[in-house]
């Protein structure tokens, strides 16, 4: 079985994002960009799972500008066999990115389709679930363990709902989605970084593969969160006690 | 075995309560009407998903009517529909769709289901709450209908023009849904408050029809339900809690988190959690609170031991009034923090639980 993985380039989750003054969006220049940290965990999975001997490639796609191909190289020097790289500009909606996924799928035919839960920077959370829908494949979102029973094709799947944890089992194929609690991704050793440079990414561009771009949503502007207003530090319990009680009502 | 004898009845009944004629409602269709995907639970709407109703509702829009759809079986579903047919004015019609395919909140089926319905009622607008359920059913149905959903909304300026937070809650971004009806939205309950005033039961009930599910025909062997493990429930529920209290790493174990719990018995309150915290086995993940985790906005948020990153910022920087004890007058906490306290929370919680008042 091949699984297939798809690994978003991100704005660093550590960096403290500013908002462009014309409102058109966040500056991204200059910016340190890293992969989304959910898609280290789906590539780190599907690696474990190849290791444990139930799969026997992994496939990395990321989708986007040129640079993406430094996204790529980071998966392919953490394990995986090859890449694939959608040339697309930086916009492309959930909507899309599920629809070439879903040609990609066709194409490679993996039993197992792996995404992070969510991107850190549009916070979506919607590409694996509409993928999942597009192929009608089942689905199992916010995973934070997967057992696979080869024999029986089947992937038991515990997600992190609003209220516990829940398990269900899903037919192979099928989408999975990370959680933060799935694994702890690995790091790329140098030795393998420099083999990850010899490994192929195959390039697509969306019209290659009849995906039409036909955005259906624009965005207006963007702005930053209305500021807080500064608070005070109080210096002893009863202090503090008191300002909850008189000051902010609170209690 | 009693409540399986009680189930039956109960289904048995509801043939009568809902005679066939009622069936066919549901084709209407109409410009401007939303369909609300509710979640009910014990026999209520949950309130997430009266946020969501409050959302429809509060689209600008004259001729707009409301739908809410509720899946399930057995007779906690009928209760539920009941309770939503006089719950809000701007229902207008409650669907009910009763099927063993829809007990347990599987992707599948249920995306399938309000696809079914979409295609007989034409809505302009599908809205869910942003819950673990909202989230992992929408966007499967907006593949179905081939549009883009709008996750997260916290924001409506008009019909079809949306405000929702990007990276980590630290931009807003205002989008236009510019594509084919129906326009699919998931909604941030904590910014469509539900108040006792915006749930007033109105007197006339919304009337309550069956959704026909004869052609309903997804493949259900797909994914199956196994098991769901729940905390056991003491404390207020934590996206609607007034009071919320949050411990960090600095907790140092499980044990010593009691320190929180027993605080926020004191206090009415909701127990929170950061990612260190639940990483390092203190308390379960569902308490986790921000970008990945819960999205709380309370009257009052009490961190302690939290440093204030920017994944857990996002999760409350939206509470009216932030209190932050932390040993590090440099904790990035203090910058969002209405009221700071720079000292050992082993010493002040204590102090907290002696000096406060008694909760009445």
């Amino acid at each position: 079985m091949k699984i297939m993985v798809a690994v978003k380039r991100v704005v660093d989750y550590a960096v403290k994002i500013r908002v462009k003054p014309d409102k058109t969006g966040v500056v991204t220049q200059n910016v340190k960009m890293s992969m989304n940290p959910f898609c280290e965990i789906a590539l780190e999975e599907a690696l474990r799972i190849r290791e444990a001997g139930l799969a026997s490639e992994v496939v990395a796609v990321s989708m986007g500008p040129s640079q993406c191909i430094d996204t790529l190289r980071t998966g392919l020097a953490m394990g995986a066999d090859r890449g694939i790289h959608v040339e697309a500009d930086d916009s492309l909606y959930p909507l899309y990115v599920a629809k070439i996924l879903k040609k990609l799928v066709e194409i490679e035919k993996p039993g197992l389709l792996i995404l992070g839960k969510q991107a850190i920077d549009d916070d979506c959370n919607q590409a694996g679930q509409m993928v999942a829908g597009l192929l009608n494949w089942p689905q199992g979102t916010f995973a934070s363990k997967v057992v696979l029973d080869k024999e029986k094709q089947v992937a038991t799947v515990d997600r992190e709902v609003d209220d516990g944890i829940e398990t269900i089992s899903l037919n192979l194929p099928a989408v999975i989605t990370t959680d933060l609690r799935l694994n702890q991704p690995r790091y790329a050793t140098l030795p393998n970084i420099m083999k990850a440079k010899k490994k192929p990414i195959k390039k697509f561009t969306p019209e290659e593969l009849s995906v039409e771009i036909k955005p259906d949503l624009e965005i207006v502007e963007v702005t930053e969160p209305p500021k807080r207003k500064s608070g005070v530090i109080v210096s002893s319990v009863d202090e503090l006690i008191d300002k909850l009680k008189h000051e902010a009502n609170v209690i | 075995m009693a409540t399986r004898i009680f189930l039956r009845g109960a289904i048995t009944k509801r043939t009568v309560l809902f005679p066939p004629f009622l069936r066919s409602s549901i084709s209407s269709s109409r410009n401007g009407s939303t369909l609300v995907v509710a979640e009910h639970e014990n026999g209520t709407i949950k309130s997430a998903s009266l946020s969501a109703l409050l959302a429809a509702a509060s689209l600008p829009d004259k001729d707009s009517s409301v739908s809410l759809l509720l899946a399930g079986s057995g007779p906690s579903l009928h209760e539920a529909a009941s309770h939503a047919a006089s719950s809000h004015p701007s229902i207008s019609q409650v669907l009910v769709a009763d099927s063993e395919a829809f007990k347990n909140p599987l992707a599948e089926p249920w995306a399938k289901l309000v696809h079914l319905v979409q295609q007989r009622g034409d809505y302009s607008h599908i809205i869910a709450a942003s819950s673990s359920f909202g989230k992992n059913v929408m966007p499967r149905l907006a593949a179905l209908l081939d549009v883009s959903p709008v996750t997260d909304v916290t924001g409506i300026s008009d019909s079809h023009t949306f405000v929702r937070p990007i990276y980590a809650g630290n931009a807003l971004s205002t989008v236009r849904y510019t594509g084919a009806s129906p326009c699919i939205l998931t909604i941030r309950s904590t910014s469509f408050p539900v108040s006792q005033k915006s749930v007033d039961s109105k007197s006339d009930k919304a009337s309550i029809s069956q959704v026909d599910l004869s052609t309903f025909n997804e493949d259900l062997d797909k994914s199956r339900f196994v098991s769901q493990t729940s905390r056991d429930d003491e404390g207020p529920d934590l996206g609607s809690a007034r009071v919320v209290v949050t411990g960090g790493r600095a907790l140092k174990s499980a044990e010593k988190f009691k320190l929180i719990e027993d605080l926020a018995k004191k206090l009415g309150a909701a127990v929170g959690a950061t990612r260190a915290a639940v990483d390092a086995g203190f308390v379960a993940n569902d308490l986790q609170i921000g970008q990945t985790g819960k999205i709380v906005a309370p009257e009052l948020y009490l961190a302690f031991g939290v440093s204030g990153a920017i994944q857990h910022l996002a999760g409350m920087r939206d509470s009216k009034v932030i209190v932050a004890v932390n040993n590090d007058a440099d904790a990035p906490i203090f910058q969002v923090a209405d009221y700071g306290l720079v000292g050992d929370l082993f010493e002040v919680i204590p102090e907290l639980l002696k000096k406060l008042p008694e909760k009445n």
